[in-house]
C-alpha cells in the first residue's frame, strides 16, 4: 500500500488479556474506520477531479448539439433541448474538410510517419547495437540537440525553404523526418539496449551483416517500439499547427488544425450569422475524437511509449 | 561480445560502420541543426527582411533588446512567470494526481484515462473549447455566475487572471506527466514501505521520506523538459489570448514569432532566438546543478 489513506492494524496476540484485547479491538476499529473514510474522501477528490477533466470536453460535445440560440443562455444548460445532429452535416460542409483530411493524412502524417520509422530506427540501431569510439559522445549530442529552441532554427530554415523553393510544399515537413528525430531515437534506443546482445553474437558468428541483424532479428522484435514510433508521431501530426502555419498558405493546402483555426476566425467575423458555435463545437469534436478513440484502442502501446521515454535513462 | 581485434584498422572499420548508421541523423544534425544554428547567428548581426539582402549591424539588435525595447521586458516577465510558477505546479499537479492514481482504488484505469485525454486532445480544439468555457457572458462559470446574481470573473480578458487561467489549461493538460510519475511510483520498491510500517511511519512520514525521494528522478526530468518547454511555450497563448489582454499573455515566443513572420524582422527575431537559447541553457544547467542536492538515484531496478 502506498502514499495517502493506508495504515496497519496491530495484531493482537493471544496470550493478552481480555481487558487489553478488547481494547486493541476497539482501537483496530477506529483505524479501519479511518481508513475507509479516508478511502472515501479520496474517491470523492478523485471524482471531482476527474469531472473537471472531463468538463471542457463534455462541454464542447454538448454545444456541437444545440441549437445557436440555446448556446447563449444564461445559466448555461449542458444538455441540450432539443437535440440538433444537423450541425454536424452543415459544419463538414463549411469547408472542405476532405481536402484538408487528405493533406494532413496523406500528404504530412504518412510520409512523415514512415520517414521517421526508417530513419530512427536504423539510427538508434548504431547507437545502441554497436559499439564504437565517439558513440556515446554523438549520442549525447543528439539528446542535446532537443534542448535547442526550435525558434532558433525555425527563421534560418524558413529561409532556405524559401531559397529552395519549398514554402507551399509539404517537403520542409516531411523530409525532415528522414533524419531522424532526437525524441524517437532515444526511445528505439532504450528499446534495443533492452535485446540480449547474444541474439546479434550469434548472427554475426553466423556471418551476418548488421544491416542483416538489424532487418531480421531486431525489427522482428521491435514491433512495439514501432507501433510507440507511429503512434507518437501521427500525434504529433495531427496536432502540428505552427509548422503548417509557417509553411503552407495556400487554401487547399491546410490541414485540419489550421482549418479549424480558421473556421473559428471566420465564425468570429461573422458571429451574427447563427450556428456559429455549434458548428465549431461540432469540427472540434470530430477533430478530437478520433484521437481520443485511437487511445482507448492503442491504450497500453500509448502509456508504454510514454513511460519508455521517461524513465530509463 | 566486442569483436576484439589487435589491428588498429578494425577499430577505425567499427567507427566508420556506426557512423554509416547513424548517418541519417549526422547529416540530418548538420543541415537541420548546425547550419540554422551558425545562420541565425549570423541573420542577429544584421538587420534582414528576406526581401533585401541582410544588412551587417554588429551588435545593434542585441542592444536594442536589452536596452531599449519596452516590450521586451514585460515579454520576459512574463516567460519567467510563466518558467518560474506555471511549470513547477504543473509538474507538482501531476505528481499529487499520480499519488492519487496509485493508491489502489477501483477504476484506476478509467480515471487515469480521463487525466490522459486531455492531454492528447490537439492544441486547436483545447483552446476553442476552453475559450468558451471561459467566455465571460455565456461560458461555463460566469454563465452560472451572472444568472446567481454575482460578479463575473474575467478569466481571460483580465491582465492580472489571464497567466493563472493559461496556468489552469496548463495544468488540465498533464497528462503526460502523470502517466510517467505513475511509473515511477510503480517502481518504488514495496518493502520500503512495509519496513516503514514496521517501523511506525505514519502515511505523511512515508511519503516524504520514500515516495517523493525516490521519484526525484522522474521529477527532474519532467522539471528539465518542462522547462524547455515552457521557453518555448507558443501554441496555447497564441490560440487562447494572442499574448493580450494588454500584453499579459505575451510570450517570448510569440513576441519571437510576430518579430519573424509579421513585423519581418529576421535580424531581431534572430537575435531573440539566440537570448532564448542562452537562457534555456543556463536554466537548464542550473536546474541540474541544483539536482545534485535534492535528486536521489539511490535505488536501482
Amino acid at each position: 500500500m502506498t502514499g495517502l489513506g493506508a495504515s496497519s492494524a496491530g495484531d493482537p496476540s493471544a496470550e493478552v488479556p481480555a481487558l487489553a484485547q478488547g481494547e486493541m479491538a476497539y482501537q483496530a476499529r477506529r483505524t479501519r474506520v479511518r481508513q475507509v473514510m479516508g478511502r472515501v474522501l479520496m474517491y470523492c477528490l478523485l471524482i471531482v477531479i476527474a469531472a473537471t477533466f472531463l468538463l471542457p470536453i463534455a462541454w464542447m460535445l454538448s454545444s456541437s448539439l444545440k441549437y445557436d440560440a440555446q448556446v447563449y443562455t444564461i445559466p448555461p444548460s449542458f444538455i441540450p433541448r432539443p437535440v440538433r445532429l444537423a450541425n454536424y452535416p452543415e459544419a463538414l460542409a463549411y469547408l472542405p474538410w476532405g481536402t484538408y483530411l487528405y493533406n494532413t493524412m496523406v500528404r504530412y502524417a504518412l510520409p512523415s510517419v514512415v520517414g521517421v520509422l526508417l530513419s530512427c530506427s536504423v539510427v538508434a540501431y548504431g547507437f545502441s547495437r554497436l559499439q564504437w569510439r565517439g558513440r556515446d559522445v554523438l549520442f549525447f549530442v543528439c539528446i542535446a540537440t532537443m534542448m535547442i529552441p526550435y525558434q532558433v532554427t525555425m527563421i534560418p530554415l524558413f529561409i532556405l525553404y524559401k531559397r529552395l523553393g519549398w514554402v507551399n510544399t509539404y517537403l520542409p515537413l516531411t523530409v525532415i523526418a528522414f533524419f531522424g528525430s532526437p525524441y524517437l531515437i532515444f526511445m528505439f534506443r532504450q528499446f534495443f539496449l533492452g535485446i540480449p546482445s547474444e541474439l546479434s553474437d550469434a548472427a554475426r558468428i553466423d556471418g551476418c551483416s548488421e544491416m542483416g541483424i538489424l532487418v531480421r532479428i531486431i525489427v522482428p522484435l521491435a514491433k512495439p517500439a514501432y507501433a510507440v514510433a507511429a503512434l507518437f508521431q501521427f500525434m504529433y501530426v495531427w496536432h502540428d499547427y505552427l509548422g503548417p502555419l509557417i509553411y503552407l498558405s495556400k487554401k487547399d493546402l491546410r490541414v485540419v488544425a489550421i482549418g479549424l483555426a480558421f473556421m473559428r476566425d471566420q465564425l468570429f467575423f461573422r458571429a451574427a450569422q447563427g450556428q456559429s458555435y455549434p458548428y465549431l463545437m461540432a469540427m472540434a469534436s470530430v477533430f478530437a475524437v478520433p484521437i481520443i478513440l485511437l487511445f482507448f484502442l492503442a491504450q497500453r502501446t500509448f502509456i508504454e511509449g510514454v513511460a519508455l521515454t521517461g524513465l530509463k535513462g | 561480445m566486442l569483436q576484439r581485434g589487435l589491428h588498429p584498422s578494425s577499430e577505425s572499420r567499427r567507427v566508420v560502420q556506426g557512423l554509416l548508421f547513424i548517418s541519417p541523423w549526422l547529416i540530418g544534425f548538420l543541415i537541420f541543426a548546425v547550419y540554422p544554428i551558425a545562420a541565425s547567428a549570423f541573420y542577429s548581426f544584421t538587420q534582414y527582411d528576406v526581401l533585401t539582402s541582410p544588412k551587417f549591424v554588429g551588435f545593434a539588435n542585441y542592444a536594442e533588446l536589452l536596452t531599449r525595447d519596452e516590450t521586451m521586458r514585460v515579454v520576459t516577465q512574463n516567460t519567467f512567470w510563466w518558467v518560474g510558477i506555471a511549470v513547477p505546479l504543473g509538474v507538482a499537479v501531476a505528481f499529487l494526481l499520480a499519488n492519487f492514481l496509485n493508491a489502489e482504488i477501483w477504476g484506476r484505469s478509467a480515471f487515469r484515462a480521463i487525466f490522459f485525454i486531455p492531454s492528447i486532445i490537439p492544441a486547436v480544439v483545447a483552446t476553442l473549447v476552453w475559450q468558451w468555457v471561459l467566455n465571460p457572458q455565456y461560458g461555463l462559470i460566469d454563465g452560472y455566475l451572472a444568472s446567481l446574481g454575482l460578479r463575473i470573473i474575467p478569466f481571460l480578458g483580465s491582465p492580472l487572471l489571464s497567466k493563472p487561467t493559461l496556468t489552469l489549461v496548463h495544468c488540465w493538460a498533464q497528462g503526460s506527466a502523470i502517466v510517467i510519475f505513475l511509473a515511477a511510483l510503480q517502481d518504488v520498491p514495496r518493502t520500503l514501505y512495509e519496513a516503514a510500517l514496521v517501523d511506525g511511519a505514519n502515511a505523511w512520514h512515508r511519503f516524504w521520506r520514500i515516495t517523493v525521494p525516490l521519484c526525484t528522478p522522474a521529477m527532474l526530468f519532467l522539471l528539465v523538459t518542462g522547462l524547455i518547454g515552457g521557453f518555448q511555450n507558443f501554441t496555447f497563448p497564441w490560440l487562447l489570448t494572442q499574448g493580450g489582454p494588454a500584453r499579459s499573455t505575451e510570450f517570448y515566443s510569440i513576441y519571437l514569432y510576430r518579430n519573424a513572420f509579421m513585423y519581418f524582422k529576421m535580424g531581431y527575431a534572430s537575435a531573440l532566438a539566440w537570448l532564448l537559447f542562452l537562457l534555456v541553457v543556463v536554466v537548464t544547467v542550473l536546474v541540474f546543478r541544483s539536482s545534485a542536492r535534492w535528486a536521489y538515484y539511490g535505488s536501482s531496478e
